[in-house]
């Protein structure tokens, strides 16, 4: 026998791994990203290539100065994941600095310095996009129109390298707003909602995603498509995306039943933007969402009323980032409350109280 | 009939098919037989027999000491070579007293004495019957059958559940008993209603047992006492009170027996002892064990003598193929590590298994991802992750509001960890660490009174010396003063 040493048990396990976790949600984000990047070109490429090499060097150094093993850690997965989620909601066009610098945020700060994979309180990845809005607002609200590599308008192969890493050409000729971004200048200028709508894109088109917007979340077909993968491959449970899509979609519909003037729809909450990316692969992040079903509901709920409520009051159009952020604080407090009740016990955790005539007889 | 949904657990893969189709097959006699004195919960049993005695079978060589204890006896006849320290089938390879007994190959009996008909007997005789017969839970709790039976005298019990769920993975030995020997499972059933005074037993059968449920149905056709329930085919469903909750609906407090509720849950080759010692008076001497695993040639099913060696039931099943990575007594999920192929079979060892590499799937393990698979695969409603985290920073009492003390290591949690980590093993040095804080707590207090009570005996002492003393002085001063009185 090779292993007498006493070993505890169970003998036998589901075959599941930390990296097979990860590893299952790169195909699920293949198409939107495949997409993205025939949508905006090369330079979308380049950048996403940029965010991910980032996360990788930035996560090898960490657990280098850390002290910890590089090996099983770096390539388990999650560092990857992080930096391809983050391109994806980043402008396609931006210029390379901004790849490295999320990629460095969203590694070092938010989740190494918390003591790496499963102890960072924050996505990772949000935590890096919030802090490139705040701190490079230009840089990150400048999108393009798309210029898909079929059609030959964009920038070739190199000349697309002056795009992401030289001066950035003139982005003037092609920089066009998002839906959520025009349509919130335009209601905050006073102009009523079919107005607004109006230069805008029709639901057909938000779905299919031939539009100006990040890098992958344009397409909202393709987001949904790779998000039931992840329901049919059980990576993800329902509970989260459902309970934030279902929230959103029902203060958008009563707002918009109230002053139809002033909200917009169901349908261009759900389409619009960063919603799908972010209620099946954002919101879904395991380290940072709760760890029961009825907590993840809550916690669902929570990110689609907050992306509403930003969006539609707050100074920034789109509210993705900001609400899973939020509610990533809000974990830990779901998780104390949301417990499930242990057998034998009420929810107080006292023991039941045999309710029959059964059981101990007296003792007379 | 009516089931009851049960929270979480899993559903392993059963590799149940290398023996599910193997009729028990008999063992012949090894050529030492170690019978721990220990082969149940409780105190072990004390020696009667001397070395270089001659021994029949079912003679006894051990008696029970105190309440939870179980005799043991002799599986065949022969003589006593040696009682002392041997190499215990638990994973820490400690020794413990055993008899080692060297077959003479006649194998014959002491006289036996049964009962023609058990149900004129008292619920008493029934039960000295089975302690006598050294019984114990056979699914390898090993919990003395007798106490269990005499659960009426405190509990108003309306139920027996027999546990032929057998959901451990690769385990098929109560599948083959309930195949093979239905009429007397079920004679032995009935033995134990009449016992506890229950009018209504269930045997449990995991819906993957087909042939199992199907014979066992046809043997209580007709029976007003014993009936058949199919549970489905879901790990821990052989949890007691899990098992009890899907079939009645009722949840067994927390700290409570599942009497607390009027069941009493039984094994069902438990119940095929109690058939035997009551209707022939043969004590405990084999059982049946699933001998298999990637790593054996020819799985097997075998009746074997209690006291056998494990290295002698490989042997007849061709040998291992390949070193195995892991040896151990019992299922892959609750399994107990074999510190060596030299340990004898148990009362309470219902397979042996000898796992490769690939089955085992031991990887090193990584961080907690908070995936939560834990906490949606355990059947007691604890958080496992939380529980381990506050393990780790050596937060006990952290531990224990999670609820530590409700869980019953059923390894669920462990099974579907993608991070591969030991959540079963924190458990249990968790628990071990928390009762020997207790037992340190108790002594301290106890430590303390002593003290209290020495202290206040001192100065109780010291009080009367000090009187004694006023006292001789006033009678000095007294006869002093009636001296000089005198004198005057």
């Amino acid at each position: 026998m090779k292993n007498p040493i006493p070993h505890p048990g169970p003998h036998a396990h589901a075959g599941n791994t930390v990296r097979r976790t990860m590893v299952l949600v790169m195909p699920a984000l293949l198409p939107a990203t495949v997409y993205g990047v025939l949508l905006f070109g090369w330079p979308a490429l380049y950048l996403l290539l940029v965010t991910v090499a980032s996360a990788l060097v930035a996560e090898a150094v960490s657990l280098r100065i850390a002290g910890r093993p590089v090996m099983p850690f770096v390539t388990d997965g999650s560092a990857l994941l992080t930096g391809w989620l983050l391109a994806l909601t980043l402008p396609p066009w931006a210029p390379w600095w901004i790849g490295v610098a999320g990629a460095i945020i969203a590694i070092v700060p938010a989740k190494q310095v918390f003591g790496g994979i499963g102890q960072n309180p924050f996505n990772p990845a949000m935590v890096a996009r919030v802090a490139l809005l705040i701190s490079f607002p230009l840089e990150m609200t400048t999108f393009v129109a798309p210029q898909p590599l079929w059609s030959g308008q964009g920038p070739g192969l190199l000349a697309a390298l002056d795009v992401t890493f030289g001066s950035g050409g003139s982005l003037d000729a092609v920089s066009s707003a998002t839906v959520l971004g025009h349509v919130k200048t335009e209601l905050g200028r006073g102009v009523a909602l079919d107005a607004a709508q109006a230069g805008t894109w029709g639901a057909g088109a938000l779905a299919l995603g031939g539009v100006a917007g990040s890098l992958g979340e344009t397409s909202a077909l393709l987001i949904l498509a790779g998000g039931l993968f992840l329901l049919v491959r059980r990576v993800i449970s329902w509970h989260i995306p459902v309970a934030m899509l279902a929230t959103l979609a029902l203060l958008a519909a009563v707002a918009h039943g109230l002053a139809p003037d002033r909200f917009a729809g169901a349908g261009h909450h759900l389409l619009a933007g960063a919603t799908l990316l972010g209620a099946f692969f954002i919101a879904t992040d395991l380290v940072t969402s709760p760890v029961t079903r009825r907590g993840q509901i809550i916690y669902g709920a929570g990110c689609g009323l907050l992306v509403f409520v930003i969006r539609t009051w707050a100074g920034y159009p789109e509210g993705m980032a900001f609400a899973v952020m939020l509610m990533n604080s809000m974990t830990p407090l779901i998780d104390h409350y949301l417990r499930p009740r242990i057998y034998g016990r009420d929810r107080r955790g006292e023991p039941l109280v045999v309710a029959d005539a059964a059981g101990r007889a007296s003792h007379d | 009939m009516k089931l009851f949904r049960i929270r979480g657990g899993v559903h392993p893969e059963e590799r149940k098919e290398a023996t599910a189709q193997r009729p028990i097959e008999a063992v012949p006699l090894p050529a030492l037989l170690r019978i721990p004195l220990q082969q149940h919960i409780g105190a072990p049993a004390e020696p009667v027999v001397r070395m270089g005695e001659r021994v029949l079978k079912g003679q006894l060589l051990a008696n029970s000491q105190g309440m939870i204890s179980a005799p043991v006896h002799a599986p065949t006849s022969g003589r006593i070579v040696r009682i002392g320290g041997y190499t215990a089938p638990h994973p820490s390879g400690l020794p413990v007293r055993t008899i080692t007994l060297e077959p003479d190959g006649k194998d014959q009996w002491i006289g036996l004495e049964g009962v023609d008909d058990p149900f004129a007997l008292e619920p008493e005789a029934i039960s000295a019957r089975v302690a006598a017969a050294g019984i114990v839970g056979m699914g390898g709790a090993t919990f003395p059958a007798a106490v269990k039976l005499n659960l009426r005298r405190r509990y108003r019990l309306r139920l027996l559940v027999i546990n032929g769920a057998e959901c451990e993975p690769y385990l098929t030995c109560d599948d083959r008993l309930m195949q093979e020997q239905a009429a007397e499972v079920v004679d032995g059933i009935r033995i134990m209603a009449h016992a506890l005074g229950v009018t209504r037993a269930l045997v449990a059968i995991e819906d993957n047992k087909p042939r199992a449920q199907e014979a066992m149905r046809m043997a209580c056709q007709g029976d007003p006492v014993v009936s058949v329930a199919g549970v489905p085919t879901r790990y821990p469903m052989g949890s007691e009170k899990h098992l009890v909750q899907a079939l009645t609906g009722l949840e067994t407090p927390a700290r409570g027996l599942t009497a607390d509720i009027g069941v009493v849950v039984h094994n069902a080759a438990t119940a095929f002892a109690v058939h035997e010692a009551i209707r022939f008076g043969k004590p405990l001497l084999e059982r049946v064990v699933t001998v298999s695993g990637g790593a054996v040639r020819t799985p097997r099913n075998l009746r074997t003598l209690l006291g056998t060696p494990v290295e002698h039931l490989l042997k007849l099943c061709g040998g291992t193929t390949a070193e195995p990575e892991r040896l151990l007594s019992g299922g892959p999920m609750m399994g107990q590590v074999l510190p060596s192929v030299r340990v004898p079979v148990v009362k309470g060892c219902n397979g042996i298994l000898a796992l490769t590499p690939d089955e085992v799937r031991s990887e090193r393990a990584m961080p907690c991802i908070r995936c939560a698979s834990c906490v949606g695969a355990c059947p007691c409603g604890l958080v496992p992750l939380e529980m381990a985290a506050y393990i780790r920073a050596g937060d006990l009492e952290g531990a224990a509001r999670f609820g530590l003390a409700d869980c019953i290591a059923c390894g669920s949690c462990s099974y579907v960890c993608p991070s591969r980590i030991p959540l079963v093993q924190y458990f249990n040095h968790a628990k071990g660490e928390v009762a020997a804080r207790e037992r340190a707590r108790v002594k301290q207090e106890e430590t303390r009174r002593l003290a209290a009570q020495k202290s206040e005996r001192l100065e109780r002492m010291a009080q009367a010396k000090r009187e004694a003393l006023a006292r001789r002085k006033a009678e000095m001063a007294a006869r002093k003063q009636a001296e000089a009185e005198a004198r005057a």
